[in-house]
């Protein structure tokens, strides 16, 4: 009898408990990219299965990385769940700002997510942040305007083809141009696309002994073809154009190539959003000397600051926003194209994904390709294919970013956006301590 | 008689010039509301294209506007209060009772805007921390009324010393105590100015955005963290951002509208003498 009271009380002790954790809050800090609107969206639905009250705090890319960093370091203790890219998981993990992910269950089949996606996001074997979708770049193309050219793309095209397609279909006086790429500066806008220039024309940012390389000819090969395609096969105005300008520019009918995010094709795909949604075909990344790092890496994960006092809470919702479970979710309610990529085997896998997302494969493949591990044909001292992952690298590549774009903007020669370049970056990399 | 006419007609249009310039951008923002996003960054942009409302419907779905706009409303209001009530006695003071140094308390009060606030960014958030204070509408009232309280103290000071001292003597020889010429003779002379520089806080309050977005989180952001949350590093979003800063900004037009005309005679206030 005393047996069965102390067996009431504990399970009523038990469920008391529960209830007090259930009636937790989490503050989630992201970004606004349309993957996190439908997150948002979509969250009731975790809610209902574990009581956790969720509270969104959505903020500008840099604004959030800004945020976040304070929030850390003065251990503020605001967010319980944050997201992160590639680049900032490992240094903030090796700083010890973010809880390790590796126990969140045998149900969450680390397995079945993306190797290279994973390694992007692991440190001294541990993983820091759990990838929410992850992108690599490929080469977006126009079949109809391939078709009457007489042109045809193959699956992996090198940049000689590149280029003389690009010659082929510039018609500028119909607002149609060969190549869109991005040439807004910034380490995360041309930078991105230049870094894998570089990578594919055998170049490095650094050496061994962190020494800059910005004025190798490889770099110099790499910056010269980036500036002589888009400047003369590209549309006008080019250093203005990111991401999201090219991809408007691109959706709207005005590029025969473009060479960006594999997350775009979604969308692209999508007739509500494009005009091109059944013109379009896609190919590998191009290669100029080498493979390495010819195509970027990048992830969009989910991180629990060191800082949260609810890190159990978050880790469930972390495991559930990142899950096998939530990419059908996404597919049943949002239509399969819009199903998060790149991070789990199983996505590809599926035959409705499969039917829905005809790209998928390509994707795959250079997501698979993008291996973070062995970026550059030279050996490097770094992690990461388009960044460098230490924390002097946003400075650095925005500043040569800005160099990079006064070359293409016609203010300086090729030779000396990049002297200054390398001498901008030989002062931070001493101020910094890493060469002498 | 004809030359005074062709200058009057060319200051006119100068003034137009100006301010339509000055409103270029908010009319600009006002149509890219109403276009879809691939409209929105077209690189011929079109003037005449299907209004369409989908923008407010979305950012309406997924952000709480009316909360955002209440928090903006009670920061501004609340800050520009507080900043007022210990601006107004150091007017006075300096302004009717001045030192030597009165010059230089000014001029001090005045270097702390010069100083970039990520300078004091740490030290703030650790304060707020300590206090339990971030994220929340008490902690931003506070730091807005010490923002702006420089140029409150500044303004005000200039326009109580318009007011002639001679005025304030003749209260004294009545027999008012110091409170009772703030409250019966300086306050009342100076309406004009302090509802000019209470406005001016309350504009500025409203779309100051750097303590806005790193101080709050979840509960106490004001409107311009809503603006900032439709802002997206991968996917269009000029037209939905658009339509958010239309929304934010509508309400403090409206209120700029509604009191131009005190704004415009507290600030040449004493101008002519």
């Amino acid at each position: 009898m005393r047996k069965t009271i102390a067996a009431t009380l504990m399970a009523g002790f038990t469920s008391f408990g529960a209830t007090i954790a259930a009636a937790e809050t989490l503050t989630i800090a992201t970004v606004n990219n349309a993957d996190m609107v439908v997150m948002q969206k979509l969250s009731p639905k975790f809610k209902e299965k574990t009581g956790i009250d969720l509270n969104w705090v959505i903020l500008e890319e840099n604004v959030l990385r800004q945020r976040v960093t304070t929030d850390i370091a003065t251990k503020g203790g605001q967010f319980d769940v944050v997201t992160i890219g590639a680049y900032e998981t490992p240094i903030w993990g090796k700083q010890n700002w973010l809880a390790s992910l590796d126990d969140l269950g045998d149900s969450y089949d680390y397995k079945d997510v993306i190797e290279p996606v994973r390694n992007m996001l692991t440190v001294n074997g541990k993983l820091y942040a759990a990838p929410f979708y992850a992108e690599s770049s490929f080469t977006y193309y126009r079949k109809d305007l391939f078709a009457q050219a007489g042109l045809t793309m193959p699956e992996q095209p090198t940049y000689t083809d590149i280029k003389k397609f690009a010659t082929a279909l510039h018609k500028p006086a119909d607002n149609q141009y060969g190549i869109c790429l991005r040439g807004k500066p910034g380490w995360g806008e041309n930078m991105a696309y230049v870094g894998t220039l570089v990578n594919t024309f055998g170049g490095r940012w650094f050496d061994m002994d962190w020494k800059p390389q910005l004025t190798s000819p490889e770099w110099k090969e790499a910056v010269t073809f980036y500036v002589d395609i888009l400047k003369n096969y590209g549309p006008p105005g080019a250093t203005s154009n990111g991401h999201n300008e090219n991809r408007a520019l691109f959706s709207s009918g005005n590029c025969a190539m473009w060479i960006d995010a594999t997350a775009a094709a979604g969308h692209i795909y999508n007739p509500a959003e494009s005009k091109v949604a059944d013109k379009t075909g896609f190919a590998k990344a191009p290669v100029a000397k080498v493979e390495n790092g010819a195509g970027w890496g990048w992830a969009w994960a989910l991180a629990v600051p060191n800082s949260s006092k609810k890190s159990d809470a978050a880790k469930k919702f972390i495991a559930w926003a990142t899950s096998k479970d939530y990419v059908t979710l996404v597919g049943e309610t949002q239509g399969w194209v819009s199903a998060p990529p790149g991070t789990r085997k199983s996505t590809y896998d599926n035959p409705e994904y499969k039917k829905a997302a005809p790209f998928g494969e390509t994707v795959l493949k250079a997501i698979l390709a993008a291996d973070p591990t062995h970026p550059t044909a030279q050996p490097v001292p770094y992690a990461g294919i388009q960044f460098v992952a230490i924390p002097e690298f946003q400075g650095i590549g925005t500043q040569v970013g800005q160099s990079v774009a006064a070359a293409l903007s016609g203010q300086s020669t090729v030779d000396q956006a990049l002297q200054s370049a390398q001498t901008a970056v030989e002062r931070t990399m001493k101020q910094a301590g890493y060469i002498k | 008689m004809r030359l005074k006419l062709d200058t009057h007609a060319a200051l006119s249009l100068a003034g137009w010039l100006a301010a339509s310039a000055l409103f270029f951008p908010i009319a600009w923002m006002l149509l890219t509301s109403f276009k879809t996003e691939i409209e929105a960054v077209a690189t011929t942009p079109s003037l005449i294209f299907t209004p369409t409302l989908d923008n407010y419907i979305t950012v309406q779905e997924r952000a709480d506007y009316l909360k955002f706009a209440l928090n903006s409303v009670v920061v501004s209001f609340g800050s520009t209060l507080l900043a007022l009530a210990l601006a107004v006695p150091a007017a006075y003071g300096m302004a009717f009772f001045p030192t030597k140094r009165t010059r230089g308390t000014l001029l001090w009060m005045l270097s702390t805007k010069m100083m970039p606030p990520v300078g004091a960014l740490v030290p703030v958030t650790l304060v707020f921390r300590d206090l339990g204070l971030i994220d929340t509408l008490a902690g931003l009232i506070f730091v807005y009324a010490l923002i702006n309280l420089p140029i409150v103290v500044w303004m005000l000071y200039t326009f109580f010393r318009e007011i002639p001292r001679e005025i304030l003597e003749a209260g004294r020889m009545d027999g008012a105590t110091p409170l009772d010429e703030l409250r019966f003779l300086l306050l009342p002379l100076s309406l004009p100015g302090l509802a000019s520089t209470g406005l001016l806080a309350v504009i500025l309050t409203w779309n100051e955005a750097f303590w806005s977005l790193n101080l709050t989180a979840a509960q106490a952001g004001p409107l311009t963290a809503f603006i900032a949350s439709f802002s997206a590093p991968e996917g269009l979003f000029w037209a939905k951002l658009s339509a958010a800063s239309t929304m934010a900004v509508a309400p403090i037009l409206v209120f700029g509208w509604l009191s131009q005309r005190q704004l415009v005679r507290g600030l040449t206030f004493g101008a002519v003498k």
